[in-house]
């Protein structure tokens, strides 16, 4: 086998330092960890000891059905929700326990957010959309300018600039929520459903320019869905089910299966 | 979906060999099972006994004389009456897992079905990824799109199944208890 460790609630926990194998076949150190996490909902318990491991780079599919806790799972990875019980661990440090307003300015400069609704401002242009992540951390209007016109270039939208989203298109909405997602250049996208409301055509198109973009930048994506077919663009999957993962790592070329 | 109606069509735009007309076939649908000669030469032969075809003798300066096939205009007819039929679509589509899930059920327990869907799922997954690859390769034609969009919908469908029958399971492992 030359999967990843497979994070089973019966076995030990991993450490931050285990190995994961990239596409490639290169052993790296996981950029980011989810380890036995727990999380309720005042009495609803969404998160029932789940684990998780991106390597730098990776595009990671989370898969499992509605309510099984997936977007919950990002959530906690994302340092938005910190967990009940169990660890965050961001380039080997311990993020769950850090406060909010650090775990705030974590997230504002290391991690993109991409929703199923992507969220833009409606008042605002898409140059200024994307620009604002970058103003919000102080950058200079010239240059969060500049940074926004080459991102939405990167997403095909570069036409788009001076349009409102009230007059673009669902996917071209997407494109544009993506190029603000990755305008602070994050080392993790985390995108949920990011084409759940798109036709299929548009959605591949969105998610194709999602994974080409992340795959130049080195981009390491949580990609959370409930299609396969959306799971199929990531290089691994973990399953969610009732808050609790399972990974499956099958290698047919091992004759695993046969 | 006859073999003839298929040759006819791609005689449709050009006279060919039947050697030519096999290669062309297997290029063109890279997901359909090729071609045998002996397959193509027959067909050929039902079509020009019915009139859709027409065979002509050419000289070969290398070797013996060759066929060159082309559609009539009875044979355009036909082709464009074809193209317009739908296909019938199966009322029994076959379903190994169903069938193995109810054995794992019937033999072994409710763990080894859990199991074997997990592992089915997790093989339908990685053929779906390999397809989205093929999607993603910038230098794939167009008839290679079609084909891995018709099997991804496919593969989608069982693995759509799967889940459905694992929610079910309870359920289905009443039923089939003896
Ligand atoms: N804000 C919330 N308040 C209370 N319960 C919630 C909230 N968000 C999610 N839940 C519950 O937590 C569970 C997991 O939800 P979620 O993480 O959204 O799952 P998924 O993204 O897989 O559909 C569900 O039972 C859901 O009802
Ligand atoms: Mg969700």
């Amino acid at each position: 086998m030359n999967q990843a460790p497979s994070p089973n609630l019966a076995d030990p926990a991993p450490s931050p330092h285990d190995a994961l194998q990239t596409q490639d076949g290169r052993a790296s150190a996981p950029l980011l960890t989810v380890r036995s996490a727990v999380y309720s909902y005042g009495s609803e318990l969404a998160l029932q000891g789940a684990n998780l491991q991106l390597a730098p780079g990776e595009i990671l599919a989370v898969t499992g059905p509605s309510g099984s806790g997936k977007s919950t799972l990002m959530l906690v990875a994302a340092g938005v929700l910190a967990p009940t019980a169990g660890q965050v661990i961001f380039n080997g440090r311990v993020i769950s326990d850090d406060s909010e307003g650090e775990r705030s300015r974590l997230r504002r400069t290391e991690f993109g957010v991409l929703f199923q609704f992507g969220q833009l401002v409606p008042e605002l242009t898409a140059g200024e959309n994307v620009a604002l992540p970058l103003l919000l951390d102080g950058a200079k209007r010239q240059q969060a300018r500049a940074a926004a016109g080459l991102w939405l270039e990167r997403f095909g939208v570069a036409d788009l600039i001076d349009v409102r989203p009230p007059d673009m298109s669902g996917g071209q909405s997407q494109r544009v929520a993506a190029a603000r997602a990755m305008v602070t250049e994050p080392s993790v996208l985390f995108a949920d459903e990011p084409t759940g409301a798109l036709d299929t055509m548009s959605g591949e198109a969105v998610m194709r320019e999602i994974v080409r973009v992340a795959r130049e930048a080195g981009t390491g994506v949580m990609l959370i869905t409930h299609d396969a077919k959306v799971a199929a663009y990531g290089d691994r999957e973990v399953l969610v089910r009732d808050g609790t993962t399972n990974e499956l790592s099958i290698n047919l070329r091992n004759g695993d299966d046969r | 979906m006859s073999t003839g109606h298929v040759l006819m069509g791609l005689l449709a735009n050009a006279d060919r060999h039947g050697y030519d007309l096999k290669h062309e076939h297997d290029a063109r649908f890279p997901a359909s099972r090729p071609l045998a000669f002996g397959q193509v030469y027959a067909a050929l032969e039902r079509l020009g006994k019915k009139g859709f075809v027409g065979a002509t003798e050419v000289e070969n300066a290398d070797g013996p004389n060759r066929t060159v096939y082309r559609l009539t205009d009875e044979g355009r007819r036909e082709l464009d009456d074809w193209l317009r039929r739908t296909e019938e679509p199966s009322p029994f589509v076959a379903n190994p897992f169903a069938v193995k899930t109810t054995l794992a059920l019937l033999a072994a327990d409710r763990d080894t079905a859990i199991d074997f869907m997990d592992r089915q799922r997790a093989t339908h997954l990685e053929r779906m990824r390999e397809l989205t690859r093929r999607k993603l390769d910038p230098d794939s034609s167009l008839s290679n799109v079609l084909a891995a969009d018709f099997a991804l919908a496919h593969l989608d469908a069982d693995v759509r199944w799967l889940e459905s029958a694992l929610e079910r399971i309870t359920h289905l492992e009443q039923e089939v208890q003896p």
